[in-house]
């Protein structure tokens, strides 16, 4: 590990004006990801702001019913919250289905959003990334890529975000809420809030140098059944090869409406509006979510290894929405 | 709770006299590893490479001030710098959970966090789970039933079992639980997903998962 000097401002404004201050600095929450690859030297901050002491830690209830989440609050503190228990089941299933227990522990809310691939070639450090060294190009593509993506790739770059937490909060509609070093505060979509690799995949989010995360809002839970479906290597404690968020309201046999969110298929949870529009107003059952399906993987690229991704993220949709019409 | 700790019959004592001593209770004495094995070397105040702070932490009930290289893990101040040589270092990326320890009650992975981030903690390790010469039920039902081949891994399942019980006895849910709204019980599955981040490489498992139920109602 390089060395590094270290901080713990205990104000939003102080960490905001650090990180600012010091442009080859980060923060760390829980580190669970952060120390991973400084270890590895593939992060090798100068400088570290701890910003486990700023008072971002709470669950709050909107006044328009929805939550607001602390940036510092556990993965395992909401997972066990009673408002996600009752009312957001999508979200407390995917934080759930990450990580482990000791990891969940630590991991907080922003730190899951903001956690980097587990691309092989971006921790191994002799290998060419463009993500680790832009320029020095893309290992993966040609390479060992059976875990990477095959929606929103570029010929720079073809990783996964590794989260799930995300991908339940994107078919929640969630808005990241964050402050800069001048103490303006603004509010991002979190559909807005990554970006696709395109030319530059060293960028992932659209966050501003000196901006923290201060918390993650959702809105009032929407109708509708809520479902979290993980396919992976081993029974638990494994990265996705496909998530599926679903949420889906049908009536009279008729789905009224749908949302969907993918994990493991892309470089930032994916949420297919095509496959959304599919199923709307469509009678529950196997055309409509083989049409689905088709919708979502249209475009689609696989690189070899990860082909069956493809194939494999329509049959677990269908899966899904077969269990979430049941009763229908 | 002395009761409780004599569920399985097995004492410090009986331990100690077993060749089971290295895997529940971690070591003989903290003492002991410290005295056996020599500190880290002293970092060169001449090195204006190396960034050092204090860091005060209470391991096992006892304050502990340490000056320390920014880079030193939990785990590492724990081993190499106050001789708590329980906690395993395994794979240092928090796949394995062999550095699980109790932070404030919480079992996390040592490994995956600096001693830095927990200035003025409470830090329980497996040498400070016994009670004098009470073994910790969860370290006598490990014994009990044999939940161990080569040791390596037990201080970390061990640790990770008591956090992990009073994670269910607060109610969390588990992504197995089929109600997430109910109080979750703790069946062989709930156990076996809740404990998926402690890997055995001698595969102990079912002895694993026997140990934790007997021990379920006493820790």
């Amino acid at each position: 590990m390089k060395t590094f000097t270290y901080e713990r401002p205990t104000t939003v404004a102080a960490a905001a004006q650090a990180l600012a201050a010091k442009p080859d600095s980060k923060f760390i929450a829980g580190g669970t990801n952060l120390l991973d690859l400084m270890k590895l030297e593939v992060e090798t901050p100068a400088h570290l702001i701890d910003v486990n002491k700023l008072p971002l830690d709470a669950v709050e209830d909107t006044p328009d019913g929805g939550l607001r989440i602390g940036a510092l609050v556990r993965n395992s503190d909401l997972a066990a919250d009673p408002r996600v228990r009752k009312s957001y089941g999508v979200l407390g299933r995917a934080l759930l289905a990450g990580a482990s227990g000791q990891l969940r522990n630590k991991a907080t809310t922003a730190g899951n959003l903001l956690q980097r691939t587990r691309c092989y070639y971006f921790y191994d450090v002799t290998q060419p990334c463009n993500k680790r060294e832009p320029g020095s190009g893309c290992s993966a593509i040609g390479g060992f890529n059976r875990v990477l993506a095959v929606l929103g790739t570029s010929d720079h770059c073809i990783t996964t975000h590794p989260s799930d937490m995300a991908v339940a909060m994107q078919v929640l509609d969630a808005k990241v809420e964050t402050t800069a070093a001048d103490g303006a505060t603004r509010t991002i979509p979190l559909a807005e809030f990554y970006r696709l690799p395109e030319a530059t995949p060293q960028l992932e989010t659209n966050l501003k140098t000196g901006e923290i995360i201060t918390a993650v809002t959702l809105p009032p839970p929407p109708p509708g059944v809520q479902i979290y479906r993980k396919v992976r290597d081993r029974a638990s404690y494994a990265f996705a090869l496909v998530s599926v968020a679903a949420i889906v309201d049908t009536a009279d046999g008729q789905v009224r409406s749908a949302r969907l969110a993918f994990g493991g298929l892309a470089p930032k949870p994916w949420r297919s509006a095509s496959a959304e529009a599919a199923l709307t107003n469509q009678k529950a059952g196997a055309p409509a979510f083989a049409g689905a399906g088709e919708a979502l993987v249209q475009g689609a690229k696989g690189s070899g290894h990860n082909d069956f991704k493809i194939p494999l993220v329509q049959r677990t949709l269908s899966a899904v929405l077969t269990q979430a019409t049941l009763n229908a | 709770m002395s009761a409780d700790h004599e569920c399985c019959g097995v004492t410090r004592r009986r331990v100690l006299e077993g060749g089971a001593a290295l895997a529940v209770l971690g070591s003989v004495r903290p003492g002991l590893a410290a005295e056996a094995m020599p500190q880290a070397p002293p970092i060169s105040p001449t090195d204006p490479g190396i960034s050092t702070m204090d860091v005060h932490l209470t391991v096992n009930g006892t304050a502990q001030s340490l000056s320390l290289d920014t880079r030193t893990t939990l785990l590492d101040a724990l081993r190499e710098h106050l001789g708590f040589t329980g906690t395993k270092k395994g794979c240092d990326h928090g796949q394995c959970g062999a550095c699980t320890v109790l932070v404030e009650g919480r079992r996390i992975n040592a490994c995956l966090t600096l001693a830095a981030m927990h200035d003025g903690d409470h830090i329980t390790t497996i040498e400070g789970l016994a009670t004098g010469e009470q073994l910790h039920p969860m370290q006598a039902a490990f014994v009990h039933h044999d939940g161990y081949q080569c040791g390596y891994c037990t201080p970390g399942q061990i640790m990770s079992a008591v956090g992990m019980l009073d994670e269910a006895k607060r109610g969390f849910p588990s992504v197995v639980t089929a109600d997430l709204k109910a109080h979750p019980e703790l069946d062989d599955h709930e156990v076996r997903e809740r404990m998926s981040g402690n890997i055995c490489r001698c595969s102990a498992y079912p002895n694993i998962v026997a140990a934790i139920q007997d021990a379920k109602g006493a820790a």
